[in-house]
């Protein structure tokens, strides 16, 4: 090794950028990283919009008055939030405490909050991506309208994002490892979607069970993307339901997180 | 002028006492070893230090500052290289050292730090693929690349074979001499010795030795031992009423006499007397090791981690 270490201590000539900017893009490159990820949470899903999209052009393929994949398009996009915020941000964040990266990063100025913050961006982000990329091809390839009341689609859009992550969180908070967290993610993964409609959509579902799909969070989420979809103002109550998710699961994984 | 100082410092978690009462001071640009068994307190009383833990009483001051009310200014003076702490798998060499750059104010040079520990060879080697230690050098590059003041190194050699380890300590020494202060937490007497300038050893919670090593291991680790095989026969009785001696035992046709530093003096003086040479004449001088176990009263620390 060489004996001389002044050049190594020196201050670096330039400043490497903000932190924060620095820790997004290096979650966002592990992220790309993970190929079985990205095909669960995006080819998959956006597979399924094609096969569908291809189906409803054939007889008996509408469903409620709507081609299919107009039905499918707010399934598949509470498919894509859910599988980067449930399955994919607890895993990693429940592995980063787990390995002590967590701890780590508490002994730097920059502390262990940010990476959370960097993880929730990402994941936000690539489910957005996801939902525009659901949107476009269902508009340019099969002719599904655009969203007839995009506010409400939006406020819809963010308070279901909001209480995946939140629950994403509850399960980093919950879960001892890495791994653990992963299987609970996707034991959650399927009653949600199952409740969402993917594979009875709620167009078929008996009374009961769409009583039941009501209150659940992407039971609501898909009715009130659907309505919003349609030109119409999502139902109060689906709002106020996912609204309250939101908040119960985001208090209850600040509550319960431990950093070690 | 002391640049951490501890004062009776103590630390529970529930029933359980981690640190029960904990002093010490550190001076700059000092190496200062923090030795122990584990659960002897060693971890805790540095995480005291560092800030990850609030002392339930007692006072810690690093650089002046406290690090419950300051951490966030200490942490940019303080690099800390924590026990089993990973990086994500697919995260490379140099994506690691530029992302933990861009956490201080006056970074030092990544490329040039990944050079000097040995790594520059894997700058776009992920944190997965790395050899243990390669992974233990890129945790002390993390701790360096901030310029800190005051280097804390959490059982830095453990899992290194010993030509890394020899590698490491020279580095250490590098560092030191740039000024920084290292506070090294070892459970490892030969590395403690080798670099250390003072050590504190900690027992169930308390400090228990302080001082150099070789202050420590004349003073508490005992007698020296000098071995011999005489060329001729030899009255035991001859040896033992020297001044210095206490003790003469045989192995075999090997002689031990334990005594004194003045012992070794009047034994070859005795044998020349009597015109008996000492062969494969070994003196063993009480080392860190011997005291460490005289003050714990337990085995052998390198054993029991």
């Amino acid at each position: 090794m060489p004996a001389d270490i002044a050049p190594a201590y020196a201050a670096a000539p330039t400043r490497p950028g903000p932190a924060l900017a620095r820790l997004v893009l290096a979650e966002a490159r592990l992220l790309l990283r993970e190929p079985v990820a990205l095909f669960w949470g995006l080819a998959f899903p956006m597979a399924l919009l094609a096969v569908l999209g291809i189906a409803s052009s054939g007889p008996g393929s509408r469903l409620g008055g709507l081609p299919l994949v107009a039905v499918y398009e707010p399934i598949l996009i509470a498919f894509v939030t859910v599988a980067f915020a449930i399955q994919g941000l607890p895993a990693v964040v429940a592995g980063y405490r787990e390995r002590r990266i967590l701890r780590r990063l508490a002994t730097t100025p920059v502390g262990p909050v940010r990476v959370i913050a960097a993880q929730l961006a990402i994941n936000l982000a690539v489910a957005l991506v996801a939902t525009a990329g659901i949107l476009a091809i269902g508009r340019l390839a099969f002719g599904v309208a655009l969203p007839g009341q995009p506010a409400g689609f939006l406020v819809t859009y963010v308070l279901a994002a909001a209480a995946m992550l939140g629950l994403g969180m509850l399960i980093a908070a919950l879960a001892p490892t890495g791994r653990s967290a992963g299987v609970i993610g996707t034991m959650l993964f399927f009653p949600l979607m199952f409740f969402a409609g993917l594979w009875i959509p709620r167009a078929t579902m008996p009374a009961s069970l769409l009583r039941v799909s009501d209150f659940t969070p992407l039971g609501a989420a898909v009715q009130a993307l659907q309505d919003s979809m349609r030109g119409a103002w999502p139902h109060p109550a689906g709002l106020a339901g996912l609204a309250g998710y939101a908040v119960v699961f985001t208090v209850a994984a600040a509550r319960f997180f431990r950093w070690d | 002028m002391a640049v951490i100082d501890v004062e009776h410092v103590h630390k529970q978690y529930g029933d359980k006492v981690a640190v029960d009462d904990v002093s010490l001071t550190v001076e700059e640009g000092e190496i200062f070893g923090v030795l122990g068994r584990n659960g002897a307190g060693k971890t805790t009383t540095v995480e005291c230090i560092v800030g990850l833990r609030r002392p339930d009483r007692g006072l810690v001051r690093v650089l002046g500052m406290d690090p419950q009310r300051d951490g966030h200014e200490l942490r940019q003076q303080v690099g800390v290289q924590l026990q089993e702490s990973d990086l994500p798998d697919k995260l490379t060499v140099a994506e690691a050292i530029g992302l933990y750059a861009s956490f201080y104010r006056t970074p030092a040079d990544g490329r040039a730090l990944l050079e000097l520990l040995g790594l520059a060879g894997q700058r776009n080697t992920r944190y997965r693929r790395l050899s243990g230690g390669q992974k233990q050098r890129l945790s002390i590059a993390l701790a360096l690349i901030g310029r800190p003041r005051i280097a804390v190194l959490d059982e830095l050699t453990t899992g290194l074979d010993p030509a890394a380890r020899r590698g490491t300590w020279a580095l250490i020494e590098d560092i030191r001499r740039q000024g920084v202060t290292i506070l090294l937490v070892s459970h490892f007497m030969e590395e403690a010795e080798r670099l250390c300038d003072r050590v504190a050893v900690i027992e169930a919670g308390r400090v228990v030795a302080i001082g150099s090593p070789a202050g420590l291991a004349g003073r508490l680790g005992g007698e020296q031992r000098i071995r011999f095989r005489p060329s001729g026969p030899l009255d035991g009785r001859l040896l033992a009423d020297l001044p210095g001696v206490t003790s003469v035992t045989r192995a075999g046709d090997t002689v031990v006499v334990t005594g004194t530093a003045d012992a070794l003096m009047a034994v070859t003086s005795a044998l020349a007397g009597r015109g008996i040479a000492a062969h494969e004449l070994r003196v063993e001088q009480p080392s860190l090791e011997d005291a460490f176990v005289a003050v714990t009263g337990g085995g052998h620390p390198s054993t029991l981690n």
